[in-house]
């Protein structure tokens, strides 16, 4: 360009200046609109990116950092969807970082209890010792772990770190089989009833030494008097025992984390997508429209009346686009389809296993993001 | 749990034990948002140790200070979804309350899922 302006060295000085501006603080349309959104092409999406870098448009003009005043005006949550297990949200103005930090410790640090330890008296059942204790770790039981401490290593179990759980069935000889459900786990407010065998035979004054150390019901706390502990659902097949065969068990449930294991997990799962955007770039009409609505499987779109016998097709559903891409595949209709997500309007779910409701689950992973930051802060200062 | 050097400390690096991506990823997204960093960065250097390496240059201000406030932010911006949400779920509760008493005023039963 520089050279050409010399050239014309004679004619009005022309310089950069004069051209028409680049409005500053805004981006151009089609930068702001490869910043905001996944284009899905026929091949493959593109501008998955998020742009972070607070410098990444400084060159023209444009601040790209997010203040946090700015956050707090654009941040905005709709419930979709909202039941004793599941809930359905839009979480609208925040980043895919920050929002799969959520889905990440929902899965995987938020507290439950669980079944950690079984101690078995009997056991005469076709199913091994090992097979159903794990089987009794995954049984979701429904209890506020808030209202305990972690065990750690060298704890004794009390009544402020463990739960215990008693079973036993038995299948008497001549009558059918029978099946072992969860409802059999009967809560033992005091603690374990098994006497260790080391005290058991020595002196009979005191009391008989158990596997717990619980200095009070957990009967007297008034969360459980509410609700007593049992597990969430009372049909859950634990074994099976035919006659003559018998189980006999104590489990101690503890409180845990699904990084450590997922029978901790609050959540059977929790999953986020973008918002998708179905935009068609030009009309389409007649044949054509009715084309585009046969050709999408989950019903996006729809045909309108536009008069003279003319039909037009319209985007109804963007919501329920499930971005299969068949509406572009075939000659043209990438010409006449756009397929676009919104980068930061995530629809977020999270399924409760039962132990707290789902909405309380999302919060406490917001107050576990915190306390990250805040130790961190902490050990810097 | 910072390697830095003395003279300089507008770079160094940030080791952090028991953490991973869940908090690396963010810290990283708020750090990147601020204007005095130059560069941020993080990485695991070994999957089965839970620890993350975060590294942060700034244009003069120390790191450590600029790493504090990116958390700081990161923490109102918690702060600020969670107040956010709890708005919101209160909301739906109260008008999906309104919406089954008139339901049942129709008599009908499906108050739930009724859109
Ligand atoms: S991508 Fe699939 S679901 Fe989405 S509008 Fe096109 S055909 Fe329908």
């Amino acid at each position: 360009m520089a050279e050409q302006g010399e050239g014309r060295g004679e004619e009005t000085k022309f310089s950069v200046w004069d051209l028409p501006d680049v409005p500053m603080g805004q981006l151009p349309p089609h930068l702001e609109l490869q910043r905001t959104r996944v284009f899905c092409n026929k091949d493959a999406p593109i501008h998955t990116e998020s742009i972070q870098y607070s410098g990444a448009y400084s060159s023209i003009g444009v601040d790209n950092s997010v203040q946090l005043d700015n956050f707090c005006k654009n941040f905005r949550v709709e419930v979709i969807r909202l039941n004793e297990d599941d809930i359905e949200f839009d979480m609208i103005g925040i980043d895919a970082a920050i929002a799969n930090s959520f889905r990440r410790i929902l899965l995987a640090e938020v507290p439950t209890m669980a079944i950690e330890k079984v101690l078995f008296a009997n056991n005469t059942s076709v199913v091994q010792d090992e097979v159903l204790a794990h089987r009794l770790g995954l049984v979701p039981i429904s209890v506020d772990p808030r209202l305990f401490d972690y065990m750690s290593e060298n704890d004794q179990p009390n009544e402020k770190n463990a739960i215990v759980f008693k079973l036993h069935v038995k299948c008497e000889r001549g009558s059918p089989r029978i099946t072992v459900k969860s409802d059999e786990l009967k809560w033992l407010p005091n603690g374990s009833e098994l006497v260790k065998e080391s005290t058991a035979n020595s002196d009979s004054s005191s009391k008989p030494e158990t596997y717990t150390y619980f200095s009070s019901s957990q009967e007297s706390v008034p969360e459980f008097v509410k609700n007593p502990i049992a597990p969430k659902y009372p049909d859950i097949i634990l074994a099976k025992l035919g006659p003559g065969q018998e189980i006999e068990l104590e489990a101690h449930a503890v409180k845990g984390i699904g990084k450590t294991h997922a029978k901790w997990s609050p959540v059977a799962t929790a999953w986020y997508r973008m918002l998708p955007e179905v935009i068609l770039l030009e009309d389409v009409e007649d044949e054509l429209a009715e084309e585009l609505k046969s050709k999408c499987p989950v019903n996006v779109f729809d045909i309108e009346d536009i008069g003279k016998g003319k039909k037009r097709a319209t985007v109804a559903r963007p919501r329920s686009c499930t971005l299969c891409r068949e509406c572009i595949r075939g000659d043209d209709w990438e010409k006449r389809v756009a397929l676009r997500r919104v980068k930061n309007h995530f629809i977020f779910t999270i399924e409760s296993t039962g132990a707290l409701p789902p909405e309380v689950l999302f919060t406490e992973a917001v107050k576990i993001l915190e306390g990250k930051c805040e130790r961190v802060i902490t050990e810097l200062s | 749990m910072e390697h830095g050097s003395f003279t300089d400390n507008s770079a160094a690096t940030f080791s952090l034990t028991d953490e991973d991506h869940t908090l690396a990823n963010s810290v990283r997204f708020t750090l990147n948002q601020d204007p005095r960093v130059t560069f941020c960065g993080y990485s695991i250097p070994h999957p089965s140790e839970a620890r993350v390496n975060i590294r942060v240059q700034t244009t003069g201000d120390p790191a450590s200070e600029v790493l504090k406030d990116a958390c700081q932010d990161l923490m109102l911006m918690c702060r600020h979804v969670r107040s956010t949400f709890d708005k919101a779920v209160e909301d739906f509760k109260a008008s999906n309350a309104v919406k089954a008493m008139k339901i049942d005023s129709n008599d009908s039963s499906d108050s739930e899922e009724s859109e």
